[in-house]
């Protein structure tokens, strides 16, 4: 067992760990938090991402004890103190960019890194960016609207940021579509 | 999917490395970015008894300007290559193969020294470092020696550096405004490439088309004799025995050669 | 207005994108505190004899509590095939291997540590000598009965659908063109993102408690007493979140029981999470169906026959995979009126993992295989496409009206559906866009592919036992409500669009209102999620109970106003009762609640299963140096009736799309000739992300159902059955004007390019025009296709 110092979600923590510990593990064993998830053996999914000093990483292929002295930002990190939503968060629900759940926070926290890098991505940027978190479910699509969504801005081919309406009143643009030269309404 | 148990220790100084290495001999693996390794490790592939740990040393991270080459520390992490100004300027394909690899979370963390070490035949570092005539150096016990990228890739998986040696830095000519050209084919953004070509300065180089990267010579030498792309592209897969895979087998991979050759060709405007 | 039809944001959301989802590996429970954890020793050989299973070694590493083999297990009941008066009874099996394994993967001993971690390292001493016998892989082979995997079965057959001996050999007779062509719908692998799980408790009370990941608490208490030879009511199910399933968390598999067999037997709660790897090679595989498509008709492109063999893969063990010809053969005609059609299916056992239910079960090959078959009809007669479809679609109708194979239809209109989507895609455009690429002999080639398709939902037990589903509603005194279902969502948005069924009724704001399901303590009865069933059965029950609710509870406010029951309105926006002509005597419906508690369970039953339909436009751009297939659009119509919340009925097209893409362009799990999976793990097997689709483009319909009060049809799997052969078709077409008929999927680089290579050396295109309109002579002869797989 060795002795590592971090800092978690702002918190500084003093844990013992055995060399091999990986880093998602020790985040959802050691520090209770189980929003990131481990979806693959082979650093393929991205479900266990989170951010390693403002960086996006692969918690399931870093040592716990290469991250000593280092912060880590999960996706329980996100949110303000008082519980509002991070504008990534916000943007996820806001365009339906999750179903099932089990790749959102890695997703989430790939977005974060991703606009931290590049705060205005087209929608390729978006797909390309997003390589190394894998979805079943929403087909990315929604995925994609949303982190245009949080980058505050629509990409130039034809998926507009148009939203949903939300039942407690907050809400974007009505949702939008697009006619196309026969004049089929067609949804982007 | 958990590693085998290891002991672990973190290198303070390159000095410090090099005598972890010396006492702890083949039972010890170097830890740089751990995305090659670690995906082993956790498939028990390896299972190093001791991880020597490379990231505290800051002073084998960076990119510097050094006479007529660049000089880029083997703990430099692919991200940091990809979006370096000056490799973008004087050895863009350098800089284009480090945004290839993986994704953007592991290229946070994968380094080239990691990697060439690794040396993966289907990997992109090793190609681009090949296809630039570039250079390692190589620290041991007994001083720094340069190893030329030519006498670099010794096998499968194989390099020439010696077991008491760490790779140190990387070493790649300036040469700004010079053409080049990338291709990398795969099925899906993420993979490893099916087959891959750099081309820079005359040389031509395959990925995954044998167990290390190769230079298509036959395809150089036609094109140094006034041959067209398309011409020197046909020769690319002569002497060639590329392996067989559930993506593609060795008669598809040698015509990927080809195409491949001629397009990364065509790209050096 | 109403709040049905509206975009509803999900209230589920918050919870999931903060903290997380509490997926089975994330429960923390006071009942499974110091859980041991469970692992399995897999074979790594597809079939074998267990010589002998020595535990010692891993007895003796650190942490280890015990180690399991069949023999513990022999007082547990054996296991039969799904199904079992359809399957072959005498191919049976136990939770652990006993004498046999049969596909690498198969469980031979669980080993139990204290710690996860102490797992692997203990799993690696478990010393299994396996005498190796040949495996068996090729259908033909298995059907061939040379290696027999049940000696007890005497043959690799499990199951027959329908009799070859009764094919008509006539059927063709008088078709100026016919072609036949075999097809591999080929196997792929569920991969949800979150992969099985399990944690055990016993009670005191000798109940046992299990947290499982399923898509039906009912079902998969059954299954997992059934396993286990309890009762049931000494099992207690809990559903967590659910990361994904797609059909392939149904029931309880084996490692569930043995899960619960091992906290009882160490008299301690038991905890079990596979790795991705043990997900690939033991969760039940999709698809695998082999089909022979015959397909005849006039060269006005009217089809006057068809014939679909199926040649189905079970893998090692029947269960549910080794029965869904028979909805293959249900759905073997589509949408379409085919004079003459007929269809048989033979499911063989293989030493592979066991074939299961996936997105959309049994149907996606149906409309795959016919999909297919009106792309070579037309190829064959010069014909577009579109038009040979349009041809021979089923006119529109909204009465129910029967197949030749039994399906009950209820509603079409299969013709519009198909020009809405040629024209949201631009159909004639994009024709002319590739013939422009085709003359200038352009490198990069665009195809166009279709499929329309009808499908199947909410199927229940068959027309004798009609489908239903329970709901019960209860209102609050603070003015929140609680719904109880009998459905299973993992991702679909129920707890949202349940919420909506009843605010629309009750008046209580949707997020007041809490949905529960999946503890069978609380909901005893529930059919679950799957087969696209939930919402016109589930959600039907929760209007349906709400609507009950507000009737019982006029009686309470005729006693609280003092007036007549039928005096009083219920005003939806105030959740209110008031007397008619004078809204200031009104009770709010809470208040009701207040005395005695308010709340109705029902039971909604449905008159049969309902047939959404569609048309799936996929265009393609094909790299023809290299083979390379980039899917550049998709365009669709799914018509599923009325769309209860658009934001949800999107995502489920999105995600069915992507999935029916994935299957045509990358997915493929594969084996080698000696049954070692070559595809076991994210790195090899071609799990789609982000950069290998665009984004795609939904058009509208709805045309309701009268067959539940909501008027929707079901939507989950539409999506996955009409984007596969689409995009199938397109590649292909991409490539049909130099020569290629067909392209087995995924239509791989190497396929695509061999496909090229085959067609030049045989002369090029044949005699018969390209698809694009031109006209030609067509062959007079019956014709055959080739088939093009690598």
């Amino acid at each position: 067992m060795m002795r590592v110092e971090l800092t978690v979600n702002g918190e500084r923590r003093s844990d013992d760990v055995e060399p091999r510990l990986l880093l998602v593990h020790y985040l959802r064993e050691t520090c209770g938090l189980r929003a990131a998830n481990v979806g693959c053996d082979t650093t393929s999914c991205g479900a266990c991402t989170v951010l390693l000093n403002g960086a996006s990483v692969k918690s399931c292929t870093i040592l716990t004890v290469q991250a000593a002295g280092g912060e880590v930002t999960t996706a329980e990190g996100l949110a303000a103190a008082d519980g509002e939503l991070h504008p990534v968060q916000r943007a996820f629900r806001q365009e339906h960019g999750l179903q099932c759940g089990f790749c959102t926070p890695g997703m989430v926290m790939a977005t974060v890194g991703l606009l931290a890098e590049n705060p205005h991505p087209t929608e390729k940027q978006v797909r390309e960016g997003l390589e190394g978190n894998l979805c079943r479910c929403t087909g990315y699509h929604n995925i994609v609207r949303a982190v245009l969504a949080a980058a505050g801005e629509a990409s130039a081919g034809g998926v507009s940021a148009g939203g949903a309406s939300a039942v407690s009143g907050a809400s974007a643009a009505a949702g939008a579509g697009s006619a196309n030269a026969a004049g089929e309404q067609v949804r982007p | 999917m958990i590693p085998a148990p290891f002991d672990y220790v973190a290198a303070e100084s390159t000095a410090h490395a090099l005598d972890l290495m010396a006492s702890l001999g083949d039972d010890a693996k170097l830890l740089a970015g751990g995305h090659s390794l670690l995906p082993m490790m956790k498939l028990r592939l390896v299972a190093p008894a001791t991880l020597i740990d490379l990231g505290r040393l800051t002073e084998l991270a960076g990119i510097s300007a050094d006479g007529g080459e660049l000089v880029i520390g083997a703990m430099t992490r692919h991200a940091d290559l990809a979006a370096s100004g000056l490799v973008r300027a004087e050895a863009p394909l350098l800089a284009h193969a480090a945004a290839q690899v993986g994704d953007p979370q592991i290229r946070h963390r994968g380094t080239i020294g990691g990697s060439l070490a690794h040396a993966d035949p289907a990997a992109d570092l090793p190609m681009a470092l090949l296809a630039l005539g570039g250079s390692v150096d190589a620290q041991g016990p007994g001083g720094t020696r340069r190893i030329a990228a030519d006498d670099f890739f010794a096998g499968f998986f194989e390099t020439s550096l010696a077991p008491d040696e760490l790779l140190t830095a990387v070493r790649v000519p300036r040469a700004p405004g010079a053409a080049w050209g990338y291709q990398k084919f795969v099925r899906r953004a993420n993979d490893w490439a099916i087959v891959g070509v750099a081309a820079a300065g005359g040389r031509i180089v395959l990925a995954n088309m044998g167990p290390v990267p190769l230079r298509a010579s036959a395809a150089e030498q036609a094109l140094a004799g006034g041959a067209s792309a398309a011409d020197a592209a046909e020769l690319a897969a002569e002497g060639t025995e590329p392996g067989e895979d559930i993506h593609a087998d060795g008669e598809f991979r040698r015509h990927l050669a080809r195409v491949l050759t001629r397009r990364a060709l065509e790209q050096r405007t | 207005m109403s709040i049905l039809g509206t975009r509803v944001l999900r209230i589920e959301d918050p919870r999931f994108l903060t903290t997380g989802g509490v997926y089975t590996e994330d429960v923390v429970d006071d009942r499974l505190t110091g859980a041991c954890h469970v692992f399995f020793v897999r074979s790594p050989i597809a079939h074998a004899r267990i010589g002998g299973i020595d535990v010692s070694g891993a007895l003796s590493a650190p942490g280890v509590i015990a180690a399991f083999t069949a023999a513990d297990l022999a007082d547990l009941p054996d296991i039969g095939p799904m199904m079992a008066g359809l399957t072959n009874e005498r191919m049976r099996h136990r939770l652990l291997a006993t004498d046999v394994v049969r596909y690498v993967g198969d469980a031979v001993a669980a080993v139990v540590t204290e710690e996860p971690y102490q797992g692997e390292d203990a799993m690696e001493l478990v010393d299994v000598d396996y005498e190796p016998l040949p495996a068996v892989v090729d259908l033909a082979a298995a059907e061939s009965d040379e290696v027999i995997l049940f000696e007890e079965a005497g043959t690799n057959i499990a199951a027959n659908f329908g009799d070859p001996a009764t094919l008509d050999e006539h059927l063709f007779d008088d078709c100026e063109a016919v072609v036949r062509q075999t097809i591999m719908n080929q196997r792929v692998a569920p991969a949800p993102m979150e992969v099985r799980a399990g944690a055990a408790a016993w009670g005191e009370d000798g109940r046992l408690t299990a947290w499982i990941p399923n898509q039906g608490a009912q079902g998969t208490r059954s299954g997992l007493a059934g396993l286990l030879g309890l009762p049931e009511e000494q099992v207690r199910v809990i559903t967590p979140d659910v990361g994904g399933a797609f059909g392939a968390k149904f029931g309880a598999d084996p490692e569930h029981a043995i899960v619960a067999w091992v906290a009882r037997q160490l008299g301690r709660p038991a905890r079990w999470t596979e790795t991705r790897y043990e997900n690939l090679i033991a969760m039940t595989h999709g698809r695998a169906q082999q089909q022979t498509v015959t397909i005849g008709g006039s060269r006005d492109g009217t089809v006057q026959a068809y014939r679909l063999e199926i040649l189905q893969d079970s893998g090692a063990y029947p269960r549910i995979g080794a029965i869904l010809p028979f909805l293959t053969i249900l759905m073997t005609p589509g949408p379409y009126a085919l004079p003459r059609a007929e269809a048989v299916a033979r499911t063989v056992v293989t030493t592979t993992t066991p074939l299961g239910a996936y997105r959309g079960a049994g149907r996606p090959e149906a409309t795959a295989a016919i999909e297919r078959a009106m792309d070579l009809f037309a190829a064959e007669i010069g014909m577009d496409p579109a038009d040979v479809r349009r041809r021979n679609l089923l006119p529109p109708f909204t009465e129910p009206q029967r197949t030749a194979f039994g399906a009950l239809y209820d509603s079409g209109d299969y013709v519009v559906a198909l020009d809405k989507a040629l024209a949201a895609a631009d159909y004639a455009g994009l024709r002319k866009e590739q013939a422009g690429r085709r003359e200038r002999g352009e490198a990069v080639q665009l195809g166009i592919g279709l499929a329309s398709y009808v499908e199947i939902t909410g199927m229940g037990d068959g027309e004798e036992s009609p489908p239903e589903e329970n709901a019960t509603v209860e209102v609050h005194s603070d003015g929140s409500a609680t719904i109880l279902t009998g459905t299973s969502p993992h991702g679909q948005g129920h707890a949202t669009a349940w919420a909506m069924l009843a605010s629309d009724k009750l008046g209580i704001p949707v997020d007041r209102i809490t949905l529960k399901w999946g503890d069978t303590d609380l909901i005893p009865e529930g059919g679950g999620t799957g087969g696209s069933r939930s919402l016109q059965h589930g959600g039907a029950a929760v209007q349906q109970a709400s609507a009950e609710l507000i009737e019982l509870a006029r009686a309470r406010a005729a006693a609280a106003l003092e007036a007549s029951p039928a005096d009083l309105v219920f005003d939806v926006d105030r959740s209110a009762f008031a007397v008619a002509g004078d809204p200031e005597a009104a009770v709010p419906l809470a208040r009701l609640a207040e005395a005695e508690r308010l709340l109705v369970r029902t039971v909604f039953s449905a008159p049969g299963a309902t047939f959404p339909f569609g048309t799936h436009v996929a265009v393609v751009e094909v790299d023809t140096e290299t083979g390379k297939v980039t899917l550049r659009q998709m365009v669709t119509v799914d018509d599923a009736g009325f769309v209860l919340n658009p934001l949800l009925a999107e995502g489920q097209r999105h995600g069915g799309i992507a999935q029916g893409a994935a299957q045509a362009l990358l997915e493929e799990f594969v084996y080698d000739a000696d049954g070692n999976p070559l595809t076991a793990s994210f790195a090899d097997y071609p799990f789609l992300s982000a950069t290998e689709v665009p984004s795609f483009d939904l058009a509208d319909m709805a045309t309701r159902t009268s067959y539940n009060p909501i008027g929707a049809k079901g939507i989950g799997e539409a999506g996955t059955i009409g984007a596969t052969p689409a995009v199938q078709n397109a590649v292909i077409d991409a490539v049909a004007h130099l020569g290629v008929r067909h392209i087995d999927m995924p239509t791989s680089p190497q396929r695509v390019w061999r496909a090229l290579q085959a067609a030049a050396a045989s002369g090029g295109p044949p005699p018969t025009a390209s698809p694009a309109g031109g006209s030609g002579g067509s062959s007079p002869r019956a014709s055959t296709s080739r088939s093009e797989g690598a």
